[in-house]
């Protein structure tokens, strides 16, 4: 592989655009400066220390500190995803249900693909396992959260109409039919969106990388192709995950919709 | 035919209660004091304590559907899952000749739910209710936003429901309303169902003086607490 090595000075010059957008927002009185400068340098801070950490998870390949690396990132992701919610339920339950999702989609889909299509030896190889754990899990967050978000405030907002059904007669599973679907609906949109998109609208950044460190275009494009895969899996099935067990959260055996199991909206 | 022994939730302190095959009635007092709180519990909507038995049956014994098909609750607001009317019923042919005799145009089946006065919401809910063949309805408010003819063609499917054995519990701030629906008279306040004694001469409640302290009164000096309902 031919690729073009980096200087810290190509670095630094490239960081005058976000200098040049400071000093814009300096110029016409935006308020941004400081903010940029801030999330700049964060990005540079936790990007030198993540290459540090997989250089040493690397060097080692040692299957306990690659789960824990893992597991790690999981809670990151149940964080991230957590504090996009304006309703959560009462206790811890939010935060189970968001770990057990992206947990389960997660490691599922990183083994399925680890062992059966990237034959990484051994399959726990963290060179393989981490990059591609975090890509799945960026794409289940997202899934998970909006999916979550919209049950949560869908059986809120149409309580009147899920509560008329259930006076009906109707099950459960029937009055909450509609915000079911509709937030398994809000999170798949986006990964069905980039599909349809990928390369028209965006070349993904998995298959520049590749192509930039050498890689023949053909072959960068099958493993974009086989990645996207698995993080359609994952987004579907960590969204499912949660979708399915927060609507059992919603209920009881009693079949009542169960909104006093959630907190008042944080923003209120 | 219901029996209801210690029922209670948080707003709501334990009441024994007991309808007869056919028998309607009727709960009174001011607004927030726990009457459709009550009713939700009956049907189970709430988590609630108490016992609750139909013709003998226990509540907990009965899926929670199934119970809420015989007893069936129709609440003040009705809530609707739909844009269009038709979707609310599983077999719209059933509904139009109940919706014709309730005085909506039959071709209310097609219209959009958003396009539905508050009456006419009220009237589908009743007619949805209805079609459920409940042994006991519980209504809330029945006809808040209905004028007099219509008020009438609802009772009078009421009465009729009624001579078949079916059972009411009818919340209504309308003491007339009362007098003529229901043969027992309660009223809830701060949780507390009482009975409210009759024959006890030009006492409230009774069905002659039916608008007295036993519901709201505006402008009266006084308040709406019912004097006459005070239980040992």
């Amino acid at each position: 592989m031919n690729f073009i090595t980096l200087s810290y000075w190509d670095i630094a010059v490239a960081g005058l655009l976000l200098m040049f957008n400071a000093g814009l927002s300096v110029a016409f009185q935006l308020g941004l400066e400081k903010r940029l400068l801030i999330a700049g340098t964060r990005m540079v801070v936790q990007l030198t220390m993540v290459g540090l950490v997989l250089k040493a998870l690397f060097a080692v390949a040692s299957p306990l500190f690659t789960s824990l690396a893992a597991l790690a990132m999981v809670l990151f992701a149940v964080l991230e995803a957590m504090a996009r919610q304006d309703r959560r339920f009462e206790g811890y339950w939010s935060y189970g249900i968001g770990t057990s999702a992206m947990m389960a989609a997660g490691l599922i889909v990183t083994v399925f693909g680890l062992t059966t299509q990237i034959h990484a030896d051994p399959w726990y190889d963290p060179r393989y396992a981490i990059p591609i754990l975090g890509m799945i899990l960026g794409n289940t967050m997202n899934g998970v959260s909006l999916g979550l978000d919209r049950l949560v405030n869908g059986a809120h907002t149409e309580r009147a109409g899920i509560e008329a059904q259930l006076m009906l007669g109707a099950d459960i599973g029937r009055a909450l039919q509609g915000v079911r679907s509709a937030a398994m609906r809000a999170g798949l949109t986006p990964i069905i969106n980039s599909m349809a998109a990928a390369g028209l609208v965006s070349l993904p950044g998995m298959m520049t990388g590749q192509i930039l460190a050498g890689v023949a275009p053909v072959e960068a494009v099958k493993y974009q192709i086989l990645i996207i895969f698995l993080i359609a899996g994952g987004t579907g099935f960590g969204t499912f995950v949660a979708v399915i067990s927060a609507s059992r959260r919603l209920t009881d055996a009693r079949q009542r919709l169960r909104l006093d199991r959630l907190r008042a909206k944080l923003n209120d | 035919m219901l029996k209801i022994r210690r029922l209670t939730r948080p707003g709501i302190a334990p009441l024994d209660l007991d309808l007869a095959e056919g028998e309607c009635i009727s709960i009174g007092g001011p607004s927030g004091a726990g009457k459709s709180l009550m009713l939700r519990s009956i049907v189970d909507l709430d988590p609630n304590e108490g016992e609750v038995s139909l013709m003998g049956r226990a509540r907990d014994a009965v899926p929670a559907p199934d119970w809420r098909r015989r007893v069936v609750y129709v609440p003040a607001e009705a809530g609707w899952w739909a844009d269009r009317v038709e979707t609310h019923f599983d077999d719209p042919a059933l509904a139009a000749p109940l919706m014709m005799r309730l005085g909506l145009a039959a071709d209310a089946l097609d219209w959009q739910v958003a396009r539905l006065s508050t009456g006419e919401k009220q009237r589908l809910a009743m007619v949805r209710a209805f079609l459920t063949s409940p042994q006991v309805m519980l209504l809330d408010e029945p006809t808040s936003g209905l004028d007099p003819e219509a008020t009438a063609k609802v009772e009078a499917m009421l009465h009729e429901r009624r001579g078949e054995g079916v059972a009411m519990v009818l919340i209504t701030h309308d003491a007339d309303q009362a007098a003529r629906m229901a043969t027992r008279h309660f009223q809830m306040n701060a949780g507390e169902l009482s009975l409210v004694e009759q024959g006890q001469g030009a006492g409230p409640g009774t069905k002659r003086q039916g608008a007295g302290p036993g519901t709201k009164r505006q402008g009266a000096g006084q308040g709406t607490k019912g004097q006459g309902t005070k239980t040992p």
